[in-house]
């Protein structure tokens, strides 16, 4: 059975259900709305603003302030690509299909991180334009510097989201179990912890805090809170979460009864 | 031809799979019985590779699942009807699977059409009764047109006309040379479309042999005589004769005598030489259904206080007040004794199938083999 083949099959799994549609529809309309929705009102409210605040002023990263909200859609629709297999025991039909699993979980999760890197992209791109647009005078050229980097990582960002959620739900084997955990971290824990100065340094190194310094380009240091990381740096630790999730999914898929 | 050799599984402290052994041939519907909870399914699945064996392996075509290349062309499988994802529409699950071994897309629809769901095939399949289910399940095993084919349960949930089509399709499949691996807890059913049968009970090994060997070596069979007018002389001495001649003589509560252990014409011939008219001789042949729940009674895994196995068995008839003259032959006894019943409560000497089971029992045998009389 080669390579290519299980592609194809995952490829098709994925196209021919409805809650790919939804989830990676959603990503999209909450980030690029709420992004926009965000420039409209800095935009208004710029003159108010701080002095401080405006000295600071990201113009790339406001028009990604959507994506805070857009990536639950995007965790959902890692958490359903992996965990239907297994509320439906379509898992046992996979796998009496594909015998090795390495080629399983590999093609599956090669076919669902690109088509989340392709959406990530899209709406990031989108995102960016209507975001600047409706920003006006204080809006930036996607020319300038650390720009397209942070367009592009935006796009990354939700490709690695979802490989993360979907490793992690290789691992608990169960969607609710998954979503469970994912979503009280990303919406709740990370915030709380990254808002209180004792714990701020261990929420730095969690994915989704480290990987969103990829859509900055301007370093936060006029309040001291400049974590130890570049944009790059901050996104080699999202990928190596989603790396060890990955592996331990494996590890999981290869040992346990499906 | 799958291979089992020493396959066990435990479940922590639980052993569901216990030093199983056995090998299923091309050519045959081998039959897979057992009681709920003996380990058939988890059997299936350490075949299909889909849980590690303790110990012990399993092979198809003498390689175990997990190396075999071509998956799909080399074995095609029906674990579980409902193991898909019920927002996917029937072609494009088929389609998803055919795939991945560079099946064109024209053998989905001609599978589809195999199995009767052409209708359906863009709908759903949550929507799917248990039937229409199995019914993809058996397209899906029928795909890659492989040479080893496995079904769980395949009848389960089918109408009657569904479970014609899949005991011909059984057929057809072991008759085109294929091995056929098919379990199921219908014994009637089975003792139909199998040809060979693999018992187990609590994870052991029970029986491995041909479907009518089974039955013969798990069933009482006996002949039933009855002496004219029910005259308890001729009883008396008919039933001297044929222990004397080496038979095993019970006495049934209206009058007949069942016999074991002597042939039908051996049977008259002893009548005839003691001066004897019979009103009744006849060949009784138990089922598969008898035969398994008599080989399978002390393994039964999960039993409630009211016997599960009560609707299954029939009515004991020997359980009525004993005959009064109880000295000419012993008493049929009355524990674990799954025979037929004797013919109707009118006491008619002729013979009508006690149940269906029997009926199905004797539909797929030779009838009236004097050579399972014994």
């Amino acid at each position: 059975m080669s390579f290519p083949a299980v592609l194809r099959s995952e490829w098709t799994k994925i196209r021919t259900v409805a809650s790919t549609v939804w989830t990676l529809a959603a990503a999209a309309v909450v980030t690029v709305g709420m992004s926009a929705l965000l420039c409209v009102f800095l935009n208004s409210q710029f003159e108010n603003m701080p002095k401080e605040q405006q000295l600071a002023f990201d113009p790339t990263a406001s028009s990604f302030a959507g994506m805070s909200l857009g990536q639950a859609a995007v965790i959902v629709f890692g958490v359903l690509v992996v965990g239907t297999e297994y509320s439906t025991g379509m898992i046992r039909t996979s796998l009496a299909a594909v015998p090795r699993r390495g080629s399983f979980l590999a093609g599956k999760l090669l076919v669902a991180t690109a088509l989340a890197l392709a959406v990530g992209l899209v709406t990031s791109f989108v995102s960016f334009f209507t975001g600047q647009a409706l920003l006006g005078e204080h809006s930036i050229g996607i020319g300038e510097p650390n720009v397209l980097r942070a367009v592009f990582g935006a796009g990354l960002y939700m490709a690695v989201i979802a490989l993360f959620a979907m490793g992690l739900t290789m691992v608990l084997r169960s969607s609710m179990l998954a979503l469970g955990i994912l979503l009280p971290f990303v919406f709740l824990l990370s915030p709380i912890l990254g808002s209180v100065d004792a714990t701020q340094k261990v929420a730095y190194f969690f994915p989704n805090v480290a990987g969103s310094r990829i859509m900055q380009t301007v370093p936060a240091v006029l309040d001291g809170s400049e974590p130890p990381y570049g944009p790059w740096g901050g996104f080699g630790i999202m990928a190596a979460w989603a790396a060890l999730a990955v592996v331990a999914g494996y590890a999981v898929l290869r040992k346990r009864d499906a | 031809m799958i291979e089992a050799v020493g396959l066990t599984k435990r479940f922590g402290a639980k052993t569901a799979v216990d030093q199983l052994s056995f090998q299923v041939r091309p050519g045959h519907v081998t039959g897979f019985l057992g009681p709920n909870g003996s380990g058939k399914s988890t059997t299936m699945r350490m075949i299909l590779g889909l849980d590690q064996p303790t110990s012990g392996q399993v092979t198809i075509n003498g390689r175990p699942f997990r190396e075999l290349g071509n998956a799909q062309r080399n074995v095609g499988a029906l674990l579980d009807a409902k193991a898909v994802h019920g927002g996917r529409r029937a072609r494009t699950h088929l389609l998803s699977i055919a795939q991945l071994s560079g099946i064109p897309e024209k053998r989905v629809d001609e599978v589809l059409a195999v199995v009767g769901l052409q209708d359906v095939a863009r709908r759903r399949t949550k929507g799917f009764s248990l039937g229409m289910g199995q019914r993809l399940g058996i397209a899906t095993a029928l795909l890659g047109d492989p040479r080893v084919l496995l079904f769980d349960e395949p009848v389960n949930g089918l109408d009657p006309e569904g479970i014609l089509w899949v005991r011909n399709l059984m057929r057809q499949l072991a008759s085109e040379g294929r091995t056929v691996f098919v379990s199921s807890h219908l014994m009637s059913e089975m003792a139909l479309t199998a040809d060979h049968l693999i018992v187990i009970g609590r994870g052991r090994l029970l029986a491995d042999m041909g479907t009518q060997e089974f039955i013969a070596h798990n069933s009482a069979g006996f002949a039933r005589v009855r002496a004219a007018g029910n005259d308890q002389d001729g009883r008396k001495a008919l039933a001297a004769a044929l222990t004397a001649a080496g038979g095993r003589v019970l006495q049934e509560p209206d009058g007949a005598l069942r016999v074991t252990g002597l042939e039908l014409p051996h049977i008259s011939d002893l009548a005839h030489g003691v001066g004897v008219r019979l009103w009744e001789l006849s060949p009784h042949r138990a089922s598969l259904e008898e035969a398994y729940m008599r080989m399978t009674q002390s393994s039964v895994e999960y039993t409630s206080t009211e016997d599960p196995r009560a609707e299954l068995w029939e009515p004991d008839p020997l359980a009525l007040p004993a005959w009064e003259d109880g000295a000419a032959a012993p008493e049929v006894p009355q524990d674990g004794f799954f025979a037929p019943p004797p013919p109707g409560a009118g006491g008619k000497p002729f013979l009508m199938p006690g149940s269906a089971a029997e009926l199905a029992g004797t539909a797929g045998t030779a009838p009236n083999n004097p050579e399972d009389t014994r």
